[in-house]
């Protein structure tokens, strides 16, 4: 395998992107990373994209998109994994650059979520669930992150407040992030008094509806070093599933995906999760941050969320986490995720995360987390300084 | 909802039947063609008991547009008396009211109905066992 | 052939109830003359996953709880009498018999006959179970029934159902005879595509509900021989709380023989299940040896008389299932007119 770098990346504002197709956004992110990496081509796209179908009614996402992008004939993939498609799409990039088949390869991730009804969006995003098991039931995302945060506060005594300090925590960095769809503080109150959507979560443990694309440039550790443009490593990928449904599970308290695809990932990096400086995990509720927090082992079970209260994941923390405000800040264009949670990790090792929000403990190593569905399935990558 | 989809069901919505593994012993619901326990195919059937208790529950205020006319609503993960876990909406209590452990019944009720015209869809829905 | 009769029987009622209140509360009218005028304090409501189908289902559970065991591939035949089948077309019968495991070897049709079609159910299934056509044969009474908003039914029209798992073999009540009594008497209708049920005021009374319930009991006690003293207990059908009494005392029968089966008071009218759950409420409570009479009536207009005899089995099978006065007395849920008037989906809405 040949050692795999980024090498530049490129995303869109997050939000509410009314003016934007889903073919605009992509475009102005794929043209941003390219630009910013310096390539003067690229050999293949991969697109992380959850449904373009349900949400804008288009598919055939990978020929769309690279003829909107003015490359005539480039193979372009679009890879599946509910909201751990942009991971997805990542890896398969990795893998085709660490085998030799391409040189450059785009990862890159695209949702435009905001053309159809609130109903509509929820009807969507449970197509990710067990259609005939747990969606035909009426179970919707927030309610299956809420079954796992009922068995969570059940056996580990998990309190209101410690959701509520993940959620302040990543607004608190999301102010500072000039792409996030959400970029201002939030209060524990605010937290606390928000609408319930589903009991315990209110509408600020949940990440938003967002349109948005984010897109980087993978290449070969040689081929960066020649371009002369910043560029970290990735020296560590794991990628793993688990049931569709959550009440197959054994424990629905942790995210075994997670937890497998970590321990590929510290594997293949030569590295544990001591050696990680700071993570973007995927927070897509409250809740699934301190999951994912335990399945990572950063912390042992039922002791991240004090963790959180205390403060040692916030930017000036020990171990900062969601330095770009996460999904529930930054915005979660449900595809775009995962390559976005890379653009945050090369802005902070090579120094370039904006407004102050770079970390000042000169991180070396970085961790991604990105999962599809109630922890279905789970991507972990780990970046390092070049 | 296209029926056929529906219909191919109801071996497991209306009649709770599972697969019991032939070698491992595990109970699968909804049955598979291989058993992920032991990797055995064969399979004899077997039906759900009808009660459990609650693992975890939530209650949906915000629902997915077939469901928005009977939110606020219960959705459970039981385990039932031989350990098969389940998800299905508590129906008939106050949804402030469900606890973890509580005790459930499950029953025969309407889980969807396609607009005006279309087909109704009936499948298995948990109640608070009384008696 | 020998005796023919019920193998198992068992009820399901919806928990929600509202109150006369409630109701006279939305349409200025005054209560208590409602109350005392229908003998009848409140009634179930089917919340909006119960239909007749589901109910149908549950109280069959129940009949074969009580039936101990039988291979439901036996059950020859399905029939459920109901004015409120959730399809206009497609049978509520199938998916009964499927939720059971009793097709495809089976005979399906649903009945309607306002609300003797579930009496209808039980009288043709002893028919067939007789003429050994069948082993067993499931007959369902059972109704969510719609009173318009404002009409004096919106007081009485109640949900419920009742399942008879009928056979020759094992019996709980062996089935001594039936009667019918019918005539062409326009008391009450719905035309297709009408959401309501329509009926001619005082003209139910005396012409239709008195004159064919009454017929048909008086010709049934004629038949077997009987009269009203030789019974133990007497089952009518019950539009409201008043009527049945009313009949039964004009017949010679005594409150304590009508009190098990006189539900109405506290559940309102079930439609096609009302006698047939007054049946399984008399049966709750029998003693073997025990002789019960049943008439039903259903607009239009006709009634079906049974005569039932209680067997020594019933002290072995009643706790098998859920008791009918359980579920009408107890864990009630009771709503408000709002909430009703959701569930019964008499509120307009964007589709
Ligand atoms: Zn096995």
């Amino acid at each position: 395998m040949r050692d795999v770098a980024v090498v530049g990346v490129g995303m869109t504002k997050f939000g509410e992107i009314w003016d934007k197709s889903l073919r605009d956004l992509y475009v102005e992110a794929a043209l941003g990373a390219i630009e910013n990496s310096g390539v003067d081509h690229i050999d293949s796209m991969i697109v992380g994209c959850m449904s373009g179908g349900l949400f804008v009614g288009q598919e055939h996402l990978g020929s769309m998109l690279a003829d909107y992008l003015g490359i005539k004939n480039l193979p372009a993939s679009r890879v599946e994994s509910a909201c751990a498609s942009g991971g997805l799409a990542f890896r398969h990039a990795l893998i085709e650059v660490a085998s030799g088949m391409s040189d450059i390869v785009m990862a890159s991730g695209v949702e435009k979520m905001n053309d159809i009804s609130g109903d509509g969006a929820t009807y969507a995003l449970a197509t990710a669930a067990d259609q005939e098991y747990e969606v035909f039931h009426g179970a919707t995302f927030p309610g299956l992150y809420a079954l796992m945060a009922v068995a969570h506060i059940e056996k580990y005594g998990t309190t209101r407040d410690m959701l509520a300090a993940v959620a302040v925590k990543n607004h608190d960095n999301g102010a500072l992030n000039p792409n996030a769809q959400y970029p201002f503080k939030i209060t524990m109150d605010t937290v606390k008094s928000s609408v319930m959507i589903a009991d315990p979560l209110r509408i600020l443990d949940c990440s938003p509806i967002t349109d948005g694309a984010a897109a980087v440039i993978l290449t070969t550790v040689d081929i960066a070093k020649k371009l002369g443009k910043p560029y970290v490593k990735i020296t560590g990928s794991g990628h793993a599933t688990d049931t569709i449904a959550l009440h197959s599970r054994d424990d629905m308290t942790t995210i075994a995906s997670a937890t497998v695809a970590a321990d590929k990932a510290f594997k293949m990096a030569g590295k544990t999760i001591k050696d990680v400086d700071f993570a973007e995990v995927h927070d897509c509720f409250t809740i699934a941050e301190i999951m994912v927090m335990e399945s990572l082992g950063l912390y042992a079970p039922g002791k991240a969320g004090e963790a959180v209260l205390k403060g040692e994941t916030a930017l000036d923390g020990k171990f900062p986490i969601n330095t770009s405000g996460g999904l529930k800040s930054k915005g979660h264009p449900v595809g775009a995720t995962g390559v976005a949670q890379i653009v945050e990790i090369y802005k902070q090792l090579t120094g370039q995360a904006e407004n102050g929000r770079q970390l000042k403990s000169n991180p070396k190593v970085g961790l991604a987390q990105n999962m599809g569905g109630s922890g279905g399935s789970s991507l972990v990558h780990i970046l390092e300084v070049a | 909802m296209y029926s056929a989809r529906d219909w191919r069901e109801y071996p497991r919505r209306y009649r709770l039947e599972a697969g019991k593994c032939k070698k491992c012993g595990k109970i699968l619901f909804p049955a598979r063609l291989i058993c992920p326990k032991c990797g055995a195919r064969e399979f004899e059937t077997e039906m759900l008991p009808d009660t459990g208790k609650v693992l975890t529950f939530t209650v949906i205020r915000t629902a997915p547009s077939q469901f928005t006319d009977i939110a606020p609503y219960a959705i459970a993960i039981a385990e039932l008396t031989n350990g098969v876990k389940l998800t299905a909406q508590l129906v008939d209590c106050d949804v402030n009211t469900v606890k973890v452990g509580m005790e459930v019944r499950i029953e025969f009720r309407r889980v969807q109905t396609d607009a005006y015209s279309g087909i109704l869809s009936y499948g298995y829905k948990f109640v608070p066992k009384w008696y | 052939m020998g005796k023919v009769g019920i193998v198992g029987y068992g009820c399901h009622l919806p928990r929600h109830r509202i109150k006369v209140e409630e109701i006279a509360k939305v349409w200025g009218a005054d209560a208590p003359s409602y109350k005392k005028g229908l003998m009848l304090r409140e009634k179930s409501v089917p919340p909006p996953d119960c239909d007749t189908i589901t109910l149908s289902v549950e109280a069959t559970k129940n009949a074969l709880r009580r039936a101990g065991g039988i291979n439901t591939a036996e059950i020859g035949a399905i029939y459920i009498g109901s004015e409120s089948h959730p399809y206009a077309v497609k049978p509520s019968g199938a998916t009964v018999a499927e939720a059971i495991g009793a097709t495809p070897d089976i005979h399906c049709a649903d009945f309607e006959f306002a609300c003797k079609a579930g009496s209808e159910a039980m009288f043709v299934c002893l028919g067939l179970v007789k003429a050994g056509e069948i082993k067993y044969g499931l007959a369902i009474g059972g109704d969510t029934s719609q009173g318009a908003p404002g009409d004096a039914l919106e007081y009485s029209a109640a949900a419920g159902a009742a399942a008879f798992i009928m056979g020759s073999e094992n019996l709980i009540a062996e089935s001594i005879d039936t009667y019918s009594f019918m005539t062409d008497t326009p008391d009450f209708w719905r035309r297709e595509y009408e959401f309501y049920p329509q009926h001619a005021g005082r003209y139910t009374g005396e012409p239709a509900y008195f004159k064919h319930t009454c017929g048909a009991a008086e010709g049934m006690m004629k038949k077997v021989g009987m009269k009203p003293a030789d019974f133990t207990y007497a089952v009518f059908h019950q539009p409201n709380g008043k009527f049945p009494m009313r009949a039964g005392k004009m017949l010679g029968f005594t409150q304590e023989q009508m009190e098990p089966g006189w539900l109405s008071p506290t559940l309102g009218n079930t439609y096609s299940g009302a006698s047939p759950i007054g049946l399984t409420s008399t049966l709750d409570i029998a003693k073997p040896g025990d002789t019960i009479l049943m008439v039903s009536y259903g607009s239009g207009s006709g009634s079906d008389g049974f005569v039932w005899k209680v067997t020594d089995r019933i002290d072995e099978v009643r706790d098998k299932a859920v008791r009918t006065r359980k579920l009408l007395d107890e864990n009630l849920i009771y709503i408000d007119y709002g909430t009703y008037a959701k569930f019964r989906h008499k509120i307009k809405k964007n589709a």
